[in-house]
């Protein structure tokens, strides 16, 4: 081709394609897609936000010297003149003061209130309140020891038109004489500001650098890991024991008449929420029973409206403890404060809260996951809360209905762990003392049983949850064997002699009481070597630094036992390790014409009790008998030199509530008397009647009975059945006669 | 002229013409067809002409201060949010702009990759909307990511003027380096009105609780430090990785370090701290010990803890890398507010301590066992990969955390935040603590044809106390039920549910007339229960209610040969399986298994016709980690010849099925729940020699 012609043919090319582009481009739509799609490669180049971090610290000073140094001067002052918005537990807590112990120091009474000539001026609940704190554990009576105060000024009901209101607090607590600006100091408030507004802050006294625990609190309002959220509770509330939760028989599906019930008041006269004058819009009759009242107050006539005389006709025609026991879910809203009642209420009957109270802050938040209890309605979208309950699963209210026994049950039922669990929260947040998890706090059987040192954590597990983490407890078990007598007798070395032939057993360990010289070693028994532990002071359930494993099996010395028993009752502790697994089994019952609780050794259908002369139990619950339960019992049973072993049992049975497990046909596991032992106390009446006062003394520093009935035993699985001995594990059993 | 001239000549180049056109066409069909097909296959996503509008700000636009008392309730338009239970809400990103002053200066940097990998992860979320009217929150383009890259004046005015602004309500800020030098604030210094921040480093001062977020500052290093990652071998103790510490920090801790050296000679080294190296400039990667250099993070792997104290900001990237390998952070910082803490519990993960207490620290800390430092180094990679470990993860966390929060009904519990997935982990969804106080018992009779066995069967059982109502599921199609007249006449209810297919999972349906918290399932030809044993395994149910409590039992038991699975049905030291023929268990176990359990194992029961009793037992194991319990000795339930039901139900055929049934739901399950346990429950004096008057639960123990 011609040069000209290429050169035409390339220009025509040219012209035609942009035509057509211009022609495309007019047709295509404009991008309303947004925007943020860059070139790949674009993206690429784009900086890092990093780019610019080491520009700017500074060139020539000791980075980070402004921000230390400001750190020195947090701002906190201690004054009792006013009360710190700023404290944190950093700043306004002296944790060197609980460096190893966590202890409270309650203020002793004035010395004119002791010599009578002023009349307490303590509420009788604040009253119940210190004197659980002074018979607990955490109590001590130098407060160079103390790491938390309790004044004992009553600051319970701050709400001046309250009988209860305690006046001139400013001039009393310039007299505290440890107060030092409120530092280590705890507060313990229920109500706080009066009508019309009731004011949160409004305490009429200011509290520096003290820690507030107090009812109804906004989250805003609260210093964050400072202040605790505390429960709102009744003045008739149990000191200790306390009611169960209503749920005893736990249906699938929940099967109520009500799905969603509520009776209060509302505030006609205007000091109430809005909320509360609007929720009878939700009622339906049919399964909404939302019933309010005008009747508050005394003029409430004088504000009424026309829907007033509708309102407390309905109001009248259901009963509140019906409506709780018979309805899925409880409306909560707040009141006159923020929280009320009826949340413990409705708790407790296992009618799951539906909260309408914005910005509350559940009590004991810090710790408790309340999403698993509880259903946050928000006050601004009230007719969305039928639509909102309705979308729940029946699963999950399977398990909010479930964690609200727990919770309540661990946390709620009585005084004594309302206030032993506000300690425990302030303990978590030292650093030296913390060590519980939200697993721990919000499973059962829950924080204030699981007493354990962090640097021990995992050490061995807790009993309990082993499912939960896919675990099983340590295959093999230490033998205690709990000697009272002076000698090493023939029973005990055939004892030994059975234990050493069961291939669980790691170690054998005589606890020594008769022989307290304080020194431990080893000896040879029947050719085995055993620990020699003496020096404890005949506690039998002394933590023992010694005791590797998680199982315990705890023996007198002149126990009867095959070793296939052994081998099988550890066999039955690994599925349950959080109980008592053993042989002896003793019972105990009501006797309504003796109004008191008796105690049997007769063979009966039913057992509550395994002897801990014959029994496995995980070593967690020697730590725990040590060191948590409450000082008297323990001296109830150092006195009577008595009665240890039917502690334990309403130990363990007060953490797990449940019953131990009985294994076995073995009645008699004492060598007979005629053997030529000793003389077992066992044997005497008085011993007998010793443990019947035990039982009662027990329930009453208890506060309830926590021993229960199992009327089952465990046997091996071929047990007795007519098929050849060869076939079967655990020949022994077979041969031991009742 | 010309082009007519062209023209002219062209005309007579007719051929030209037609090649030229031709040409074109091809060309330009390459370019728009052809070519952005070309060009994607090389670059993922698609090349669009970005149109960037651009703002001039004012110099005395206005701007609303900070909130600093902002709550959820109050600042927060919760209107906007329409109202989806299940979690929804829109979030509206605005266009792409430049800003400005009146200067013509751009008011910060240029958008950097992080905050445009924000902007991205929510457009591609469930979240986002395209319209501003029905978004409930509202997440501007401009980057306000470090504070050191805009200007804080212009960039409040130009977030001010935002179209749907409104003071800031419902508008959502992320910042992860607030504060500039020299006092560096612990939030973003924007006054931005009623905003929420997303924010990393907050103090408890400047967060507002249940308001603001707390979220992680993204560091690129960490992914790479978390690859090879072992937690054996590790020679030092605590280090320091900051090298921007105060100096009265590293004085002290260089004076632990050496008194630890001296006092204590072990093959660990206890402490070591880490200062900058003079030669490295601003390299991250790099830092010294006694003029070593050593590599970052060979540092952060080689160590069992990290100490990490307050730099100028509060949450340093090192937070981060330690986490991610698998270094425990100890964090000592006061009053830090640790990213997502409001559903992440820590304490799993990280040692808080306290910055004026570090010479106590390495006493409590070397106390740990081991056991516990390997748990909490697992934990902390667990939480940085599920939680921190990159932009987009960190946005979708925030945006979940504010879903929670506009629906606190649908929130994941704490278990669900904070356990890592556990292959032999258990829930236990009946976890109440208690002995069941229930009166009665629902017993559920499958039956199909045999009306002799099933009379006798109902007549037997309906004289039991605790017994409240019968229901019998008819299973066959083909013949309805008797005549109700024809059914025995017993006190308590009778129900027959008629069936519309012959499916075995019929019978583990959670039907409305089950009332009562326990089930007793049956087969219609077990004849052979004395109502002594009922009652008593009745009783036994209440003790252990979460646990299936019966009367025949199975076994499984590992094949050395084969390498599976065998199902044994002989009478063994061991059982792991009790049968549903006659067994009590809970009732929300008919719901488990109609709706949670695995539906491939529904389905095949309901197509062969057996082993549902099996898949009721992998069930219950596989939530509760726990084996059934057989109650009595009983063995023999149809006739009293009749040694076992499947001993001599002969059938080799039949034993097949069950050890492939065994087999296959241990395969779906991914390991074995069953748990095989040597023992069975007995009445407490069974077998004692005692007056029977006395005794309960005389009529228990026969084979």
């Amino acid at each position: 081709m011609q040069a000209k012609k290429r050169f035409i043919l390339i220009w025509l090319i040219v012209l035609l394609f942009i035509l057509i582009m211009c022609l495309l481009k007019r047709t295509r739509k404009p991008e309303t897609l947004l925007n943020l799609t860059y070139n790949a490669n674009y993206v690429e180049n784009l900086p890092s936000f990093m780019d610019d971090w080491h520009q700017s610290l500074e060139v020539g000073r000791p980075p980070a010297a402004k921000t230390y140094e400001a750190r020195q001067q947090v701002p906190y002052h201690s004054s009792h003149k006013k009360t710190n918005k700023n404290c944190r537990m950093e700043t306004c807590f002296d944790s060197s003061r609980c460096e190893n112990n966590f202890r409270v120091f309650v203020y002793p009474l004035s010395e004119l209130e002791t010599s009578g000539l002023m009349t307490s001026t303590r509420s009788v609940l604040y009253q119940k309140m210190l004197d659980i704190i002074v018979e607990s554990r955490y109590y001590t009576d130098e407060y160079t020891k103390a790491c938390v105060f309790v004044i004992a000024i009553d600051t319970l009901d701050r709400d001046p038109l309250s009988p209860d209101y305690l006046r001139n607090i400013p001039m009393k607590m310039q007299r505290l004489r440890h107060w030092n600006g409120g530092r280590n100091h705890v507060i313990f408030n229920l109500y706080s500001g009066s009508w019309p507004d009731y004011n949160e802050d409004d305490l009429g006294f200011h509290t520096g650098d003290a820690i507030l625990a107090k009812a109804s609190m906004s989250v805003t309002n609260m210093r964050p890991g400072f202040d605790i959220s505390f429960p709102l509770f009744h003045k008739k509330h149990p000191e200790r024991g306390g009611e169960p939760g209503f749920v005893r028989s736990n249906t699938y599906p929940i099967t109520k008449n009500y799905k969603l019930a509520f009776k209060g008041k509302r505030y006609v006269l205007g000091s109430g929420s809005e909320t509360r004058n609007s929720i009878f819009h939700l009622h339906n009759g049919k399964d909404t029973i939302v019933v309010t009242t005008c009747k508050h107050g005394k003029n409430w006539k004088d504000a009424q409206d026309e829907r007033c005389d509708v309102d407390n006709t309905l109001y009248e025609k259901y009963d509140y403890g019906s409506l709780l026991k018979n309805s899925t879910f409880c409306l909560v809203p707040r009141g006159r404060r923020l929280g009320s009642y009826r949340f413990l209420e409705a708790l407790q009957a296992g009618c799951i809260p539906v909260l309408l109270s914005n910005n509350w802050a559940l009590p004991f938040d810090e710790v408790i996951d309340w999403n698993k209890a509880v259903i946050w309605a928000d006050e601004r979208l009230l007719f969305q809360v039928p639509e909102v309950i309705h979308s729940i699963s029946e699963i999950k209210l399977f398990a909010l209905r479930q964690q609200t026994q727990i919770l309540w049950e661990q946390y709620f039922n009585t005084i004594e762990k309302i206030v032993f669990t506000t300690f425990e929260i302030i303990k978590e947040r030292l650093p030296k003392l913390q060590s519980r998890d939200g697993i721990v706090w919000n499973t059962s059987p829950g924080a204030l049983v699981s007493q354990h040192l962090y640097t021990e954590y995992l050490n061995f597990n807790l009993p309990f949850n082993y499912h939960l983490f896919g675990k099983q407890p340590t295959p093999n078990f230490t033998v205690v064997i709990f000697s009272q007598h002076n000698s090493l007798n023939t029973p005990l070395y055939r004892l030994v002699r059975n234990l050493a032939a069961s291939k669980y057993l790691t170690q054998i360990i005589i606890n020594s009481c008769a022989d307290n010289n304080g020194k431990s070693g080893y000896q040879k028994i029947a050719g085995i070597q055993i620990l020699v532990s003496s020096g404890n002071d005949c506690r039998r359930f002394e933590p023992l630094p010694f005791i590797k494993t998680e199982a315990i099996l705890s023996l007198d010395d002149d126990v009867v036992i095959t070793t296939d028993e052994i081998d099988f009752a550890f066999h039955v502790w690994q599925s349950f390790p959080d109980r008592i697994v053993g042989f002896p089994a003793r019972s105990h019952y009501w006797d309504n014409s003796k109004d008191s609780w008796l105690y049997t050794s007769k063979w009966t259908n039913e057992y509550s009790i395994i002897l801990t002369g014959a029994a496995f139990y995980h070593q967690y619950y020697n730590t725990l008998y040590t060191q948590w339960l409450s000082p008297l019992l323990i001296k109830t049973v150092e006195q009577s030199h008595n009665c240890e072993d039917i502690l334990m049992n309403f130990l363990v049975s007060h953490v797990t509530r449940r019953p131990p497990i009985k294994v076995s046909q073995r009645k008699h596991y004492k060598e007979q008397a005629n053997n030529g032992m000793p003389k077992s106390p066992w044997n005497d009446p008085d011993h007998f009647m010793q443990r019947q006062t035990c039982l009662n003394t027990f329930v009453v520093l208890f506060g309830y009975m926590p021993l229960l009935q199992s009327s089952v035993r465990f046997d091996p699985i071929l047990f007795k059945d007519p098929v050849s001995n060869f076939r079967k594990k655990y020949k022994q059993i077979e041969l031991v006669s009742n | 002229m010309f082009i007519r001239l062209a023209c002219c000549r062209l005309l007579r180049h007719r051929k030209l013409i037609y090649i030229s056109i031709f040409i074109s066409f091809l060309l330009s069909f390459v370019y728009v067809v052809v070519l952005p097909h070309v060009l994607m296959l090389f670059q993922k996503p698609p090349s669009k002409v970005q149109e960037v509008c651009q703002y001039v700000i004012p110099k005395d636009s206005p701007t609303v201060p900070t909130n600093s008392r902002c709550t959820f309730f109050d600042c927060f338009n919760i209107y906007r949010c329409g109202h989806k239970f299940n979690g929804d809400f829109k979030v509206y990103v605005y266009p792409m702009a430049r800003h400005v002053d009146e200067d013509f200066i751009p008011i910060g940097g240029k958008m950097s990759k992080e905050y445009h990998s924000i902007l991205s992860a929510i457009v591609e979320s469930q979240y986002y909307t395209t319209n501003p009217e029905e978004a409930c929150v509202f997440v501007s383009s401009i980057d306000t990511l470090n504070q050191n890259r805009f200007r804080v004046k212009e960039t409040s005015q130009a977030l001010a003027l935002l179209p749907h602004w409104n003071d800031g309500q419902n508008h959502l800020i992320f910042n992860m380096v607030p504060g500039t030098a020299p006092d560096y604030k612990t939030v973003v210094d924007l006054s931005i009105g009623k905003s929420m921040v997303a924010g990393a480093g907050f103090d408890s001062w400047t967060y507002r609780s249940s308001f603001d977020i707390s979220i992680a500052i993204y560091s690129n290093l960490a992914n790479s430090l978390s690859n090879n990652y072992t937690f054996q071998h590790r020679t030092t103790f605590i280090s320091t990785v900051q090298t921007n510490l105060h100096s009265d920090f590293i004085t002290s801790l260089k004076s632990i370090e050496k008194q630890k050296s001296t006092t204590q000679n072990m093959t660990m080294s206890m402490i070591r701290v880490i200062e900058p190296c003079s030669h490295s400039g601003h390299d991250r990667t790099i830092i010294c010990h006694e003029n070593i250099t050593y590599n970052y993070a060979d540092i952060l792997a080689d160590s069992v803890f990290c100490l990490i104290l307050p730099g100028p900001r509060l949450m340093d990237m090192v937070f981060i890398d330690a986490l991610a390998a698998g270094c425990i952070p100890i964090v000592a910082i006061n009053h830090v507010v640790l990213p997502f803490f409001e559903v992440i519990d820590w304490k799993r993960a990280v040692i808080m301590w306290s910055e004026t207490e570090l010479n106590t620290l390495l006493d409590v800390v070397s106390g740990i066992p081991l056991d516990r430092r390997k748990e909490m180094s697992a934990q902390g990679r667990w939480l940085y990969q599920t939680y921190l470990s990159s932009l987009k993860i960190i946005t979708m966390t925030t945006l979940k955390i504010l879903s929670q929060r506009l629906h606190p009904h649908s929130s994941d519990f704490y278990e669900n935040w904070n356990l890592r997935p556990h292959p032999v982990s258990a829930r236990n969804p009946l976890f109440l603590p208690y002995m069941s106080d229930s009166t009665g018992f629902t017993a559920i009779i499958l039956s199909y044809n045999r009306i002799d066995s099933l009379f006798t069967l109902i007549n037997m059982i309906s004289k039991a106390p605790s017994l409240q109502k019968i229901i019998v599921i008819w299973n066959n199609q083909l013949k309805s039920p008797p005549h109700f007249s024809a059914w025995p006449k017993i006190d308590v209810s009778l129900k027959v549910v008629q069936t519309t297919a012959n499916k075995l999972s019929n019978r583990f349906f959670p039907y409305r007339e089950i009332e009562t918290e326990a089930v007793l399932s049956l087969d219609d030809d077990i004849l052979m229960l004395t109502l002594d044993e009922i009652e008593f395994g009745f009783q036994v149910w209440k003790e252990f209610p979460d646990h299936i409590v019966g009367f025949p039992s199975r076994t499984h038991i590992w094949n050395n040969k084969t390498n599976t699975w065998k199902y044994e049905s002989e009478w063994k030291n061991e059982i792991s399986m009790v049968l549903t023929g006659a067994a009590f268990y809970h009732k929300y176990w008919n719901q488990a298994y109609t709706y949670i359990m695995p539906n491939i194992i529904k389905q095949w029961v309901d197509e062969h016709m057996n082993c549902e009793d099996i898949a009721m037992n992998f069930l219950v194991s596989n939530t509760t980690n726990k084996a059934p319990i057989k109650v009595t000795p009983k063995k023999k339930f149809k006739c009293p010849q009749c040694t076992n039901t499947e001993m001599l139900s002969v059938d080799q055929g039949h034993m097949a099925i069950r050890t492939s049934c065994v087999n296959m739901f241990a395969a779906i399950y991914g390991r074995m729940p069953l748990k095989t346990v040597e023992y069975r429950v007995d009445p407490v004096l069974y077998k004692d020699v005692f007056p029977t008057k006395l005794k309960r639960y005389n009529n228990v123990g026969e084979l």
